[in-house]
């Protein structure tokens, strides 16, 4: 059989040519609808945060599942990029036109929170699994203190002014560099040190893996894409309050990573849309869209990842029946053909 | 597996995408509608705002079409949750935007409330918000609010106290994480320095712990000051009067609007702690005014809960729209509907349950606070207090 | 004096954040993972509280037993229904299992309760005890004599009980506790009850010393309790015990002398020190890592 040249690359290429798909047939029936008008006010008010959504739940996605440190942080890395970008757009708000500013202060922003990222990534050399769990979570929280307390970030009562430059366009362009660069790098052979270290990381570094150096790396890497998110919420938002980045919108994004599968790229992309869009699209169900959002989340747990559940889904897999219906008819004609 | 939870995944996000295309259609009732839409926190911590602006303001709509509606339209009121965050509020904007929103009520919280006030103005629609405090609420020609401004009552407070006497060493407990406070807070220090009224310390307090108290009320206690100046809402004020009392602390509480409510979060076997606290407010739910008593009523009726403030609010605010639109006279597909209503904001007199109101340009109604007391579980003004 | 009374007080903060820990940590030992739906648990338990002795008019006592027959419930179908078919999946899946039980417990209450706070019956009304000028609140005296008790009771029965013993193998090796004929699925499920337990009768004392409890009381004095129980080395009982009383005193004490705006940052850097100079807490067990 004759290959097709999406046969013949290697599989992670496929893989993320897959997603890369997804991504842009995504992009592409939007833009669709928006020239057919059949966007709605509501779903197009949502296209930003989904870009911000999925990047930072591709970059929590290299913590917790490339790296398998389980961080609780991630709040406090886009809280930094956001003020640190948002910072530097105001003050060129006049200066620069809004195609460099805004590329400018997503890197600045980035920038910024990888610096922030390295700071935490220090600790994270000595601790491990629920420790290091807590010591994001508190650091996210100090930051919020920080954050509240000082002036130049407005305290309390939030920044305000910062040039409204997120569009889809922009959000998209920046998910796709954030996929560019953790896809690359997943299939790189420092992805593969990364992963390794995740397995063991004992056994890694006695074949010389430099496991701090990756550590860092990553930490400040997830950090940097984080603060880019920030920035995209900052310019998409014309309010920046501290009290956004507390530790529920951490969870909020770990809650992504997982439901998406861990170390899965494009499921971190598909759970990122999807969780932000189901509170929203149940807001017909008024006072019990929570209650209905919680279940739905235990409910996805338990058919994701039970062993139960997965056993019973194999059974009922249509393969399986075909193959079993195949073997029955086979059993019941050699039954005819003997007797 | 992960074959199954990205199809499963994929199932549940084209059906959310459809309800999300789709919008809720149950609003479009018969004959003309005046579509009045806003949001608050409806679940999470501040989830007690935005649940009485929804209540109160749709009461109103009851009451208005029960009376036969305006001008020939009904009123439809629907009040979406944010959770108090800018984003989520956005989104209910564009939502209730989709569903075909004639003016928008903004949001209960500032910061949500900044956040739609900036996309109400893209759109040019009238936004009346009940509760959004802080000044950039507003900030646009078709912002509206039915509260004070957050500088205003800081300032009047600080002067209330000083002319009255009602204290000479003042202490100020405020909580740094929330604007509104914050807002008051730096207002009355302010103002305190200029009419020369002592401050003997400020404490504050943050989100991450409003619950224990004793640290800040025995600093309190030490300076030695005869007035608590407390700046936040009910809800705290109420950990503060119990912990105050089991301390001993002896000193006049008071507080400012959103301490209404006081009386309810409290309790009845509690209602003695609240006795002599003096706060800034220009809605009291045991007035003998005919409209107060029989708005409180029919709230208590229908909700089993006493209204307070942001009820109250958001209550006034539907009926200042009503009676915009009546004085427009200006139909609701009409081009020139937003302006109208805009222009007829600055022209009507509204007499609300917090007050007889009239609006300025810049958005800022012109009723006055008042200060009351609470006596035996009841408001009563300051002058009868300590006549 | 100024002192003392700010010590006090710190202690009766920390003890009530020691008996959430204590539920947590013993958790985490024995099913290994994070409850972060153990805060709501407490507020579970303060609610039940509030219905039977407030609305029903029962005895306290019978009302506090009540909260500890609901919240025991509820922990143990909690359990059942949302952990138990999870047991094999990554700890991750169960972690966020959790935090939807924790959303789904808060919206449940929200909706049976409203969003208001109810104020907490005083059912035991102690005067304040003076010492010269120092005054100490009734409460506080009782929760710290509790906190201990229960500790020195759930210490006992870790080392002397049979089912204690059946719970230190489970949380050494389940295979090998299964092999040995004990119940893993028993041995949790009585973990979960215990710790239930523990949780009712911190939200009942949560809410004596407070006076309110609402949907969301709950989820900060959770998490706090959750920085306590790492502190003093997760999954060790005398540690959830010392994490959150140093937690209460150092919180009070940042407060009074040195900032109450950033006291929690304060907290957590401290937190922080602590962990990077003991990488598994105050009391933690240290695990060699296997080549």
């Amino acid at each position: 059989m004759k290959k097709n040249i999406f046969q013949s690359m290697k599989k992670t290429s496929r893989k993320n040519l897959v997603t890369y798909l997804i991504c842009f047939s995504f992009f592409a029936a939007v833009q669709i609808m928006d020239i057919t008008d059949n966007l709605t006010r509501h779903f197009s008010s949502l296209l930003v945060p989904i870009c911000i959504n999925v990047i930072l739940a591709v970059s929590l996605n290299l913590v917790i599942g490339f790296l398998g440190e389980l961080s609780l942080g991630h709040a406090g890395f886009m809280s930094v990029g956001a003020y640190a970008g948002c910072l530097f757009a105001i003050r060129f708000k006049e200066i620069l036109p809004a195609a460099v500013r805004f590329p400018l202060a997503m890197l600045v922003g980035g920038l910024c929170a990888a610096l922030f990222g390295l700071l935490v990534g220090i600790p994270v050399l000595r601790l491990k699994g629920d420790y290091l769990a807590i010591v994001t979570l508190a650091f996210g929280e100090i930051l919020r203190s920080v954050i509240i307390n000082l002036n130049f970030t407005g305290g309390a009562s939030g920044l305000k002014g910062t040039p409204q430059d997120a569009t889809f366009t922009a959000g998209f362009a920046a998910v796709i560099l954030t996929l560019f660069v953790i896809l690359n790098l997943a299939d790189s052979k420092h992805g593969r040190a990364i992963m390794s270290l995740r397995e063991n990381a004992i056994a890694a570094s006695s074949v010389g893996i430099n496991a701090n150096g990756y550590k860092l790396l990553v930490f400040s890497l997830s950090a940097f894409f984080a603060g880019v998110a920030g920035v995209l919420y900052g310019s998409s938002v014309s309010i920046l309050s501290a009290s956004t980045f507390d530790y529920n919108k951490s969870i909020e994004i770990l809650v992504m990573v997982v439901l998406g599968g861990m170390g899965s790229v494009r499921g971190s992309v598909i759970a990122a849309a999807l969780i932000t869009v189901l509170p929203e699209s149940m807001r017909a169900l008024a006072d019990y869209r929570m209650l209905i959002y919680a279940l739905a989340l235990i409910v996805m747990m338990i058919l994701g990842t039970s062993e139960k559940f997965m056993l019973l889904r194999h059974t009922l897999s249509p393969r399986r029946l075909r193959s079993r219906a195949v073997k029955y008819f086979r059993y019941k004609k050699e039954g005819q053909n003997n007797g | 597996m992960k074959k199954f939870l990205s199809v499963f995944m994929t199932g549940v996000m084209a059906c959310g995408m459809l309800t999300a295309c789709s919008g809720n259609s149950d609003s479009q009732a018969d004959g003309k509608v005046l579509y009045i839409g806003g949001s608050g926190p409806l679940t999470g911590d501040y989830a007690t705002y935005g649940t009485s602006v929804k209540q109160g303001a749709e009461l109103a709509m009851e009451e208005i079409n029960a009376a036969g509606g305006v001008n020939g339209y009904t009123v439809y009121v629907r009040v979406e949750d944010d959770q108090a965050d800018p984003q989520q509020a956005v989104s209910a904007y564009a939502s209730l935007m989709d569903d075909g929103m004639n003016v928008s009520l903004g949001g209960t919280t500032s910061g949500a409330c900044i956040a739609v006030s900036e996309e109400a103005y893209k759109d040019g629609l009238l936004m009346l918000t009940p509760s959004g405090s802080q000044k950039e609420c507003t900030q646009y020609d078709n912002g509206f609010r039915v509260c004070f401004q957050d500088p205003d009552q800081g300032k009047y407070a600080a002067k209330f106290i000083k002319d009255n006497n009602v204290g000479s060493k003042v202490a100020i407990l405020y909580e740094k994480s929330n604007d509104y406070s914050v807002g008051i807070y730096e207002n009355f220090a302010a103002t305190a320095e200029e009419v020369g009224l002592e401050v003997v310390t400020t404490q504050a307090f943050t989100d991450q712990s409003n619950q224990d108290f004793s640290v800040q009320l025995q600093a309190v206690k030490n300076s030695g000051a005869d007035l608590l100046f407390m700046p936040f809402y009910a809800q705290q004020a109420a950990y503060v009067l119990t912990q105050a009392d089991s301390m001993g602390l002896d000193v006049v509480f008071f507080g400012v609007d959103g301490m209404d409510g006081i009386l309810e979060k409290i309790g009845r076997e509690n209602q003695h702690l609240t006795e002599g606290v003096i706060l800034l407010t220009p809605f009291a739910a045991s007035s003998t005014k005919e409209n107060v008593a029989s708005f409180v009523n029919r709230y208590k009726a229908k909700y089993n809960a006493v209204p307070d403030q942001f009820a109250a609010d958001a209550y006034d605010a539907v009926y200042a729209i009503v009676e915009a639109f009546k004085t427009a006279g200006v139909e609701t597909d009409d081009e020139t509907f937003n302006e109208k209503m805009i222009a007829a904001m600055t022209q009507i007199t509204v007499e609300g349950v917090t007050g007889t109101m009239q609006w300025t340009a810049d958005g800022e109604p012109n009723k006055e606070a008042t200060a009351v007391v609470i006596k035996d579980g009841a408001y009563v003004t300051y002058e009868d207090y300590t006549a | 004096m100024n002192f003392l009374s700010n010590l006090i007080s710190g202690l009766s903060l920390g003890s009530i954040y020691a008996l959430i820990a204590l539920g947590y940590t013993m958790v985490y030992g024995i099913a290994k993972m994070l409850n972060f739906a153990h805060g709501d648990i407490i507020m579970v338990g303060a609610f039940t509280c509030v219905v039977f002795i407030t609305n029903m008019g029962v005895h306290p006592a019978v009302g506090v037993l009540a909260s500890v027959v609901v919240c025991v419930t509820v922990g143990v179908l909690v359990e059942r229904i949302a952990y138990k078919p999870l047991r094999s999946a990554p700890p991750l899946s169960v972690l966020i299992t959790a935090i939807g039980v924790s959303y789904f417990l808060q919206s449940l209450a929200q909706l049976i309760f409203g969003t208001n706070q109810r104020s907490f019956p005083k059912f035991i009304s102690l005067s304040p005890i003076a010492i010269g000028q120092l005054t100490i609140k009734g409460e506080s005296l009782v929760t710290m004599a509790v906190t201990v008790v229960i500790m020195i009771a759930l210490t006992l029965f870790i080392s002397k009980t049979r089912m204690g013993k059946a719970m230190r193998a489970v949380s050494e090796d389940k295979q090998a506790a299964e092999l040995m004929g004990i119940s893993v699925n028993r041995t949790i499920t009585i973990t979960f009850a215990i710790g239930s337990a523990l949780a009712s009768v911190a939200g009942s004392f949560y809410g004596l010393t407070y006076g309110f409890v609402g949907p969301y009381s709950g989820s900060m004095p959770g998490i706090k309790a959750f920085v306590a129980a790492v502190f003093g080395g997760i999954g060790s009982i005398p540690g959830a015990m010392l994490g959150g009383i140093l937690l209460g005193v150092i919180e009070n004490m940042a407060k009074a002398y040195i900032s109450t705006e950033l006291s929690d940052a304060i907290v957590f850097g401290v937190l922080i020190a602590v962990l990077l100079i003991k990488p598994t807490g105050l009391l933690g067990k240290k695990t060699n890592e296997k080549v």
